[in-house]
């Protein structure tokens, strides 16, 4: 947008100038940390203590920890790991669907007067600490005397899940599948409703005046309209929900710790901060970054999109 | 063809709803009770007690590590939120305004850590603070250097959202009669911006004070051991409900600082006679 005087041209370089600081700190502090896991992935071996030796120059990058892991996930010791860290975060995800559609369709279009107070209900466990509302789970599934351990085992829950293949049909809640996942919903499931609110709130009513005038009964404007309408807000709901959950690690430790619900972050994090092969860790974050980069993709891009729409 | 009321109000619509906030809350309240259980348990009720707040040796009150901990996230938090909001809002407005190829990196630099999962970013910065920025130990400067990072990205989408709200008269406004770019941002675009940088403190600052995974990969050991650390680590163990009432103090702190920015905010709005509410302020970064 030219605006003619000289004394009126927009100051492109100080607004360049006010950049700096903040993408130098990513850069310091963000790209070049990534760089270093791909550093320490396709670095070398101290062959004296054993321990890992970056290399920062990719042109002497060695292939042998990559080689090794990627061959354990595609079929070794890792592939259940992954297979695990996919299945359980997909159940993860359905369950948030079922649960999480209903309550933000209800606040979106009847909540009434009790709009202001539920959506409030909704948006206080963001404000709770994560690791608080997994210690309220750790102390109500303990098995003596957790609350709701007694209960969900009074109620022959164990056998449900075991016929499920969630569980394995115990009445110690800790260390079984159904409970890593039931966690994870708990933990991620107010970034789900969230965003479907939103665009569920987003939606014009006039569109589902006209279906029900031109004769769509309830359940077919929902299906016709409504439903279609709200596939963006889906979309993104369950992008915004699945990136933390791949990554997660401290639900799974805190509500089972045992090796048979691992997932992919349990291994990260083994590796990088307590094994004497942070390569293979890094090796890993390489590969969780590669398979989660469409959906980051996704999410940037329809970021941006709305940024620019609304400049 | 009959049909039922067309509007008619949904009955099992409403009862997931509740049935969802109940879930969601109510374990969370269980957990405050225990803090006042008499007895060692975290899931048997033995009566009431204040002995885990006040009493007791390893009480809130007298337990020196429990205290560390509530100080270790307090300062994380504070000094987290000194770094990143000048640095956030700079970048905010030069990205808004800043049209080149460059800027669009720039831009993207800015949102990718919103997308990047936690521990992601924990392992990066854990091998370069070991191998690459050795001058910078593990421990508190680490873990703030780290928590500046994460939530640059938020300040960053907060004070854009608000920018655009503004629109461009103002300062054209303000140019028109004299100003001088950078006396039009100073004397007219930053006074309007306070309510996100206001909103982006305290969305920092719990942000900060919740968060695990940054500050447990870039935590040295039981002294620079935040209180979420502290739950993650000993939550299986014999803990007894003192950690319920450390948990409580985070949750109340929390939840203080969040109701605080919500009455500012809605008062400001008010005055302003502004359009939408609080709640978009505090929630919006999320969506």
């Amino acid at each position: 947008m030219a605006r003619g005087e000289g004394s009126r041209a927009d100051p492109q370089g100080l607004w360049a100038s006010f950049t700096l600081p903040g993408t130098g700190w990513l850069i310091a502090l963000f790209l070049i940390p990534f760089y270093a896991i791909a550093a320490i992935a396709f670095g070398g071996v101290d062959p004296i203590f054993g321990s890992a030796l970056p290399r920062w120059n990719p042109l002497t990058w060695n292939f042998t920890a990559f080689n090794d892991v990627f061959s354990e996930v595609v079929n070794g010791s890792l592939r259940n790991v992954f297979v695990r860290t996919f299945s359980y975060v997909g159940i993860s995800l359905v369950l948030c669907f079922a649960i999480g559609y209903p309550v933000a369709y209800y606040l979106a279009r009847y909540a009434g007067r009790t709009k202001g107070i539920l959506l409030a209900c909704v948006v206080l466990p963001f404000w709770m600490s994560y690791l608080m509302r997994m210690l309220a789970w750790v102390n109500l599934l303990n098995p003596e005397g957790g609350w709701a351990a007694d209960a969900l085992n009074a109620l022959h829950a164990p056998r449900l899940f075991e016929a499920l293949g969630l569980g394995n049909g115990g009445e110690v809640w800790f260390g079984q599948p159904i409970t890593v996942i039931m966690g994870l919903v708990y933990g991620y499931i107010p970034f789900f409703i969230l965003p479907l609110y939103a665009a569920l709130d987003r939606i014009d009513g006039r569109y589902l005046e006209a279906a029900r005038d031109l004769g769509a009964s309830a359940k077919a404007t929902f299906l016709n309209v409504t439903l279609p309408l709200s596939v963006p807000g889906i979309l993104a709901a369950s992008v915004i929900t699945a990136l933390p959950m791949f990554g997660d690690y401290y639900t799974n430790t805190i509500l089972s710790g045992s090796p048979g619900t691992e997932m992919i972050g349990n291994q990260i994090e083994l590796y990088i901060t307590r094994s004497r092969q942070p390569q293979n860790g890094a090796v890993l974050v390489l590969i969780l970054s590669a398979l989660l980069l469409v959906l980051m993709s996704y999410y940037l891009v329809i970021t941006t999109r709305a940024q620019r729409s609304a400049e | 063809m009959s049909r039922a009321d067309p509007w008619a109000k949904p009955r099992v619509l409403p009862l997931i709803t509740w049935l969802y906030v109940v879930w969601s809350i109510v374990p969370v309240l269980i957990a405050i009770a225990f803090s006042f259980n008499s007895g060692r348990s975290r899931s048997t009720w033995q009566g009431f007690s204040v002995r885990w707040w006040w009493t007791d040796a390893g009480s809130v009150a007298k337990d020196d590590s429990l205290q560390l901990a509530v100080r270790n996230s307090l300062l994380l938090g504070l000094v987290t939120i000194v770094i990143v909001v000048p640095l956030g809002v700079l970048l905010a407005i030069g990205l808004a305004r800043w049209r080149s190829r460059l800027s669009h990196g720039a831009n993207l630099i800015s949102l990718i850590p919103l997308v990047t999962p936690e521990i992601v970013m924990g392992a990066a910065l854990f091998i370069v603070f070991k191998e690459l920025y050795t001058g910078v130990p593990l421990g508190r400067g680490a873990q703030i250097l780290g928590h500046v990072t994460f939530t640059l990205s938020f300040v960053v989408v907060i004070v854009r959202g608000r920018l655009v709200a503004i629109g461009p008269v103002y300062e054209e406004a303000a140019r028109d009669l004299g100003a001088k770019a950078h006396q039009a941002l100073r004397l007219v675009i930053l006074p309007l911006l306070w309510p996100a940088i206001f909103a982006s403190v305290v969305i920092v600052f719990a942000t900060s004070l919740d968060d695990f995974v940054i500050a447990s990969f870039l935590s040295s050991g039981a002294g620079t051991e935040t209180v979420p650390i502290r739950i993650y680590s000993s939550a299986r163990g014999g803990a007894t409900p003192a950690l319920n009432a450390v948990a409580t103090v985070m949750l109340i702190i929390t939840m203080g600082v969040i109701g605080l920015g919500f009455l500012v905010l809605s008062r400001a709005r008010k005055r302003r006679g502004g359009e939408g509410d609080a709640v978009g302020d505090l929630a919006g970064f999320s969506l």
